[in-house]
C-alpha cells in the first residue's frame, strides 16, 4: 500500500472558508506543493491580497503577510529586497491585481524583482459581492453590469499575462487554467517553474490561473468550470508567454 | 472483473459537497451521500464501489479542499 496523494503540509490544517467548488482552495493546495516539493517551505513568505484570498495567511503553512489592496507586489519587494534569501510570493486575484493593484504588478514586472507572483483570474470581484472587474468577459452579467459588460461601456477586458511578456524584467510568464485534472497538473508545473525563476534569481514570475467563481457567477461548480472552458479559455488562450533558459 | 488497484478516502470535515470529484472520476463510483449532512451543512461524497477504483487520483487533484488521500495497493 502507498499512498499517491494527500492533503500536503504546505497547507495549514485550518479547513477554508471559500465556498463550495471554489477552486481558490485548489490554487492554494497547488502552491503549498509546489513549495514543499521544492524543498523550501520553511524558507517561504507569501503576501495576501485584498479579496477572497485575504485570509490566506490561514491557510498556506508558511510566514504570511497580509497587504493593502492591490499592495502585495510592493510589500512582497519589501520582504525581497531586505531578505533575499527567503522564497517571496504574492497570491492575489483579478480585482487585486488587475485594478487596483495594476501599477504595482507592471512596476515589479518592469524592475524584475525577484518574487512569484500566483494571479487568479476569476473575471469578477468575490468578495465584495460579484462586480464587474477588469477582467470580466463582454456580455457577461455582474452586479455593475446587469445586462453584461459592452465595449462602449466599459472598453475589453486586460490580458495581463500578455501585457507583462512585453516586459523584459518578467521571465517567467504562463497563463493555465483549473478546469480539469489535466490542466491542475499543468498548472503546477507552472506555478513550480514560476518559484524556479526566483530561486535562480532569474527576476520576476508570475503565473495566471482561470479559475471558477460559482457563488457569483451564480452556477452550480461544475456548470462553472464548464463555463470557463467555454468563455474564458477561448479569451484567455493558455500556454507560456516567457521561459528563461528554454 | 479487475480487482480495486486502490481505494480513497474522504476527510468529511473538509468536504463541502462541491461534487467536482464525481465528475472527474474515471471510474464514475465517487457520489455525494444525499442521505448525510456533514458538520457544516454539506452532503459529503462517498465512494459507492471501492472493488473498481483505479487509483488514478483525479477525485484527489481537482478537490479544492484537500479533503481526499488516495492509497494504492502494492502488486
Amino acid at each position: 500500500m502507498s499512498i499517491i496523494y494527500e492533503r500536503t503540509n504546505g497547507l495549514t490544517k485550518t479547513s477554508t472558508h471559500y465556498c463550495p467548488g471554489c477552486t481558490h482552495g485548489l490554487v492554494h493546495k497547488l502552491v503549498g506543493e509546489c513549495l514543499v516539493e521544492l524543498g523550501v517551505l520553511g524558507e517561504a513568505i507569501g503576501v495576501a491580497p485584498v479579496g477572497c484570498g485575504v485570509m490566506a495567511y490561514n491557510y498556506f503553512n508558511c510566514d504570511m503577510q497580509q497587504s493593502a489592496h492591490g499592495r502585495a507586489p510592493a510589500v512582497a519587494t519589501g520582504i525581497k529586497r531586505v531578505l533575499p534569501d527567503k522564497v517571496v510570493f504574492t497570491y492575489q486575484g483579478d480585482g487585486d491585481l488587475a485594478s487596483i493593484g495594476t501599477n504595482e504588478i507592471i512596476h515589479a514586472a518592469h524592475r524584475g524583482e525577484k518574487i512569484t507572483t500566483i494571479f487568479v483570474n476569476n473575471a469578477i470581484y468575490g468578495m465584495t459581492g460579484g462586480q464587474m472587474a477588469p477582467t470580466t468577459l463582454i456580455g457577461q452579467r455582474t452586479t455593475t453590469s446587469k445586462s453584461g459588460r459592452t465595449v462602449e461601456h466599459s472598453g475589453s477586458p486586460i490580458r495581463v499575462s500578455e501585457m507583462l511578456a512585453t516586459l523584459d524584467g518578467a521571465r517567467f510568464i504562463e497563463r493555465v487554467a483549473v478546469n480539469n485534472p489535466v490542466n491542475v497538473r499543468r498548472a503546477k508545473r507552472a506555478i513550480k517553474r514560476a518559484f524556479e525563476t526566483q530561486l535562480a534569481g532569474e527576476g520576476f514570475a508570475m503565473v495566471e490561473v482561470l479559475s471558477s467563481c460559482p457563488t457569483n457567477w451564480g452556477m452550480e461548480p461544475l456548470d462553472a468550470l464548464k463555463w470557463l472552458k467555454e468563455n474564458m479559455i477561448p479569451y484567455y488562450p493558455l500556454g507560456n508567454l516567457r521561459n528563461w533558459g528554454v | 472483473m479487475a480487482a480495486a488497484r486502490g481505494t480513497v478516502y474522504f476527510e468529511e470535515d473538509y468536504c463541502k459537497g462541491c461534487s467536482l470529484c464525481t465528475d472527474v472520476c474515471t471510474a464514475k463510483i465517487i457520489t455525494l451521500d444525499m442521505e448525510r449532512v456533514t458538520s457544516k451543512g454539506y452532503h459529503p461524497a462517498i465512494i459507492i464501489d471501492e472493488s473498481k477504483c483505479n487509483a488514478c487520483a483525479n477525485c484527489a487533484v481537482m478537490c479544492p479542499d484537500s479533503a481526499i488521500r488516495v492509497e494504492r495497493f502494492d502488486k
